[in-house]
């Protein structure tokens, strides 16, 4: 399964995306920079978080504007898998592939921790091998990762299966003290309609090895390969 | 040639936190009648157009596709010759 990591100017956990898939699951990788204008033969696209464009104007808002997002878009649209994870997430939802907002932190301070999410949907590519009600630790790192959506858009994410992961504690109750930054309903990632497309602010790809102190970002990622080799039966 | 003044807020559905930082720092400096602060960007956008129509809908384009996101953001602009 061929994955290709997106390089926007300004991009900085490319490499992390990059040594995962490369080192860790063992899957051939490409950078992609940013004025490529074709993602062809490419299985998943991976948007790395990090600053692109510096985030002037907005998180994502010029990077979307990117040639290689119009070829995103596409591969989007016939079905490709898609993950956002940060400032990527930034950008598919600057971009349109994902419903909602991103913004300014309730708190005001940059969060550098560590999240447990809740899996809300287990049918789709990224969580559909995700032991069922496993809760996965995965650190965050951002300073406008408020999730914003209005209460009529909310109701359809949560009709339509498309909320993917909530914060939550420990122990597994979404809370106000479990939000890190003040997102609506706790939600730390959407998928599209398709479920073809993630967007999530939490850092699976640094949750990859267990130096790293959690080792539960590969769920996401094994269930990734499985889907993929799935798909291909 | 005509300037756009444009400005930017979040939307009053939105809660802004920035504005709420700055709400209570003013009421710490003693300014007791604040009753609310929000915090918002202004643009300046010169364009080489005479013409207030078609600057005004180019203006608007801009807003729409770049300048702000009406997700979370509201606008309004005028227009000045320069």
């Amino acid at each position: 399964m061929k994955f290709g990591v997106v390089v926007f100017p300004g991009s900085n956990c490319d490499l992390d995306a990059y040594h995962l898939v490369k080192d860790v699951i063992k899957q051939p990788v490409d950078y992609v920079w940013h004025q490529e204008e074709s993602v062809t033969g490419y299985d998943c696209i991976i948007l790395p978080g990090g600053f692109s464009y510096g985030d002037y104007l907005r998180c994502g808002a010029i990077a979307r504007f990117s040639p290689v997002m119009k070829a995103v878009k596409e591969f989007a649209l016939r079905g490709g898998l898609v993950i956002g994870i940060c400032n990527g997430f930034q950008v598919l939802v600057e971009a349109g592939l994902l419903p909602g907002a991103l913004y300014r932190n309730t708190v005001l301070q940059f969060r550098c921790q560590f999240t447990h999410l809740k899996v809300e949907n287990y049918e789709t590519p990224f969580t559909e091998t995700i032991e069922r009600g496993r809760l996965l630790k995965i650190p965050i790192a951002h300073g406008e990762g408020n999730y914003y959506v209005d209460n009529e858009t909310l109701r359809q994410l949560e009709s339509n299966g498309q909320i993917i992961f909530r914060y939550a504690t420990e122990q597994g109750e979404v809370s106000d003290t479990a939000n890190p930054n003040g997102s609506v309903y706790n939600i730390a990632g959407v998928c599209n309609a398709n479920k073809n497309v993630l967007g999530m602010m939490p850092h699976p790809e640094r949750a990859g090895e267990a130096i790293l102190g959690s080792e539960d970002g590969l769920m996401i990622f094994d269930s990734i390969l499985k889907h993929w080799e799935g798909s291909r039966l | 040639m005509l300037k756009a003044q444009i400005k930017v807020l979040l939307k009053q559905s939105v809660l802004d936190p920035q504005g709420q930082a700055v709400e209570k720092a003013l009421g710490s400096l003693g300014y007791n009648n604040v009753e609310h602060v929000r915090v918002g960007k202004y643009l300046e956008v010169t364009l080489a157009e005479n013409n207030r129509e078609a600057a005004h809908k180019q203006v608007e384009e801009m807003c729409e596709r770049l300048l702000t996101n009406t997700v979370i953001e509201d606008y309004t602009f005028t227009l000045v010759e320069v």
